[in-house]
């Protein structure tokens, strides 16, 4: 189990049952007592955390709290204050970003943006659009893609690199709100069919909390972190978020249930063209 | 055949639009126009400072446009907005150039022809060095293409592909310095930019893919030489300004082409 994380404020981080994650495994990444600065201040503070091989983890917060810096300080990209991040050695990442640069000036077509860095062949690139739901989009430009499409492509990119964890940032931005929950119970199939662990940020509090094993707060520092009913009772949590989440959150899993028992479990296709 | 000073001048300019292409489309990706502008403004003051140390132009100006490109690109590492730093730059290091020439003593050196070119006036040692040029700055962006591209669509997402994006943007500054000693003699400091940007501009409406923009631009960039050299020869208009009028053109047109 993960040690006890401190947060800025010394409050000892309730730590509840982790549902999925076995404690046995090594971990995929750990920061230890990251810091990160920015020219008028810290935009994260003394962040520990451990991700494990097959959980899905959750992070959310407020917009400005360091969310996205946590995620490039774990992929190396933004230089630490002060602690470090351990990756397991040879560990492979699919990153989703949360916007591409590209510019309309670029003609990218699907096909060629999963070939980059490296080539990939053609069966690999449309299996891989396929599993998530954007089969056929090849020979699309970039740009022409609606937000879902895109979403679903970027994915398909992070899933050539056979990844042992997919990090993702903001990856619903600009879907509504059955697009991300459709999208979200894709992350966790795809969770569920390679066991590659998931990390992601969001602000979808209500939708994308009961589709993670463990959810973690964040305002610069760890607020509070566990299970998705954990925290979404503990007090650091309903103080930024207030109360009304608990309600949304209820009703979110009525729907993903619903949606659940509607069919074989393999009915989410039909929604994949928004 | 190198005798004629036309051939020459046709040698020079499409050497020029083979280095402009490929960096011209990362300029149009990247929205450099600007800061091709200002590096290609400090040319002038590596004029001057070559021959105020008797050195050779082409090392004052490289030297120059480095030291300019990563002004600028240090500066937007820090600020959020560029518009004003780097029009600052780019007009401080022009009109610093054209003091410092001022100064040049016995100075001999005709400021319009390194403002607007003098393609005509290219000497055999010139397309060396031109030739030169060009075959670097393909060879630079040929042998990181994969990677300039994934940090250009992405940098995290180069970041998390175990690519630097740092050292690739410091890739494209070092070919678009070399560019800038190469094409001043073309087409002068005030229209490089022009060279870099309109051919990639006008391949952007024909191109399916990267690569093929950057085989547009480059044969652009060579319709472009040679119109421009045909229009200046038949009007007696100035070569270098005649070569991006000539490119002016080529774009207009692509975009009715372009349209439905």
């Amino acid at each position: 189990m993960p040690r006890l994380r401190r947060g800025m404020s010394g409050a000892v981080a309730r730590q509840a049952p982790v549902a999925r994650a076995p404690a046995e495994t090594p971990p995929l990444i750990e920061a230890r007592d990251l810091s990160v600065r920015y020219a008028h201040g810290l935009a994260l503070d003394g962040i520990s955390l451990t991700i494990r091989g097959g959980e899905i983890v959750t992070v959310v917060g407020p917009n400005g709290s360091g969310k996205s810096t946590l995620i490039k300080a774990l992929l190396g990209a933004v230089p630490l204050a002060s602690g470090q991040v351990i990756r397991r050695p040879g560990l492979r990442i699919g990153y989703v970003p949360q916007r591409l640069g590209i510019d309309a000036t670029m003609p990218l077509t699907v096909g060629r943006f999963l070939s980059l860095p490296r080539r990939r062949d053609a069966a690999e690139v449309s299996g891989a659009l396929t599993r998530t739901g954007a089969a056929g989009l090849e020979d699309r430009p970039i740009a022409r893609l609606s937000g879902g499409q895109l979403q679903r492509v970027l994915l398909a990119r992070a899933l050539l690199a056979g990844p042992d964890i997919l990090i993702l940032d903001e990856p619903t931005q600009g879907l509504d709100q059955p697009g991300a929950a459709s999208f979200y119970r894709l992350i966790e199939e795809v969770r569920d069919e390679t066991g590659c662990a998931v990390l992601m940020v969001s602000h979808d509090l209500h939708v994308v909390m009961s589709a993670s094993d463990r959810v973690i707060c964040l305002n610069h520092h760890i607020c509070c972190q566990g299970s998705p009913n954990h925290v979404s009772e503990a007090p650091e949590y309903r103080a930024l978020f207030g109360e009304g989440t608990g309600g949304a959150l209820a009703l979110y899993r009525h729907a993903h249930d619903h949606r659940h028992d509607s069919g074989d479990g393999h009915d989410h296709h039909h929604n994949h063209e928004t | 055949m190198l005798d004629d000073f036309l051939i020459r001048a046709a040698l020079a300019g499409i050497g020029v639009a083979l280095a402009a292409g490929p960096l011209g489309v990362f300029v149009v990706w990247r929205r450099m126009a600007y800061f091709g502008d200002a590096t290609a403004h400090a040319a002038i003051l590596g004029v001057a400072l070559a021959l105020a140390a008797s050195l050779p132009v082409t090392v004052g100006v490289l030297v120059v446009a480095l030291a300019m490109a990563l002004a600028v690109t240090w500066l937007a590492a820090r600020g959020q907005s560029m518009d004003v730093g780097l029009g600052v730059l780019a007009h401080a290091a022009l009109a610093l150039g054209l003091v410092a020439v001022s100064f040049v003593p016995n100075a001999r050196l005709d400021l319009s022809a390194w403002l607007f070119g003098d393609i005509l006036a290219v000497t055999r040692g010139d397309l060396a060095v031109i030739w030169s040029g060009a075959a670097l700055v393909v060879a630079l962006i040929g042998w990181r293409w994969g990677r300039l591209l994934t940090s250009t669509v992405s940098e995290d997402l180069a970041q998390s592909a175990g690519i630097n994006p740092g050292r690739e943007r410091l890739i494209l500054i070092l070919a678009l310095a070399v560019t800038v000693a190469v094409a001043l003699k073309v087409v002068g400091a005030l229209l490089i930019s022009a060279l870099l940007l309109i051919p990639a501009a006008a391949a952007r409406a024909v191109a399916r893919s990267p690569e093929a923009m950057v085989l547009g631009a480059v044969g652009i960039g060579i319709l472009a030489t040679l119109g421009g050299l045909g229009l200046s020869l038949r009007l007696d208009s100035p070569a270098g300004p005649s070569i991006v009028a000539a490119a002016a053109v080529v774009y207009a047109l692509t975009l009715l082409w372009r349209r439905p």
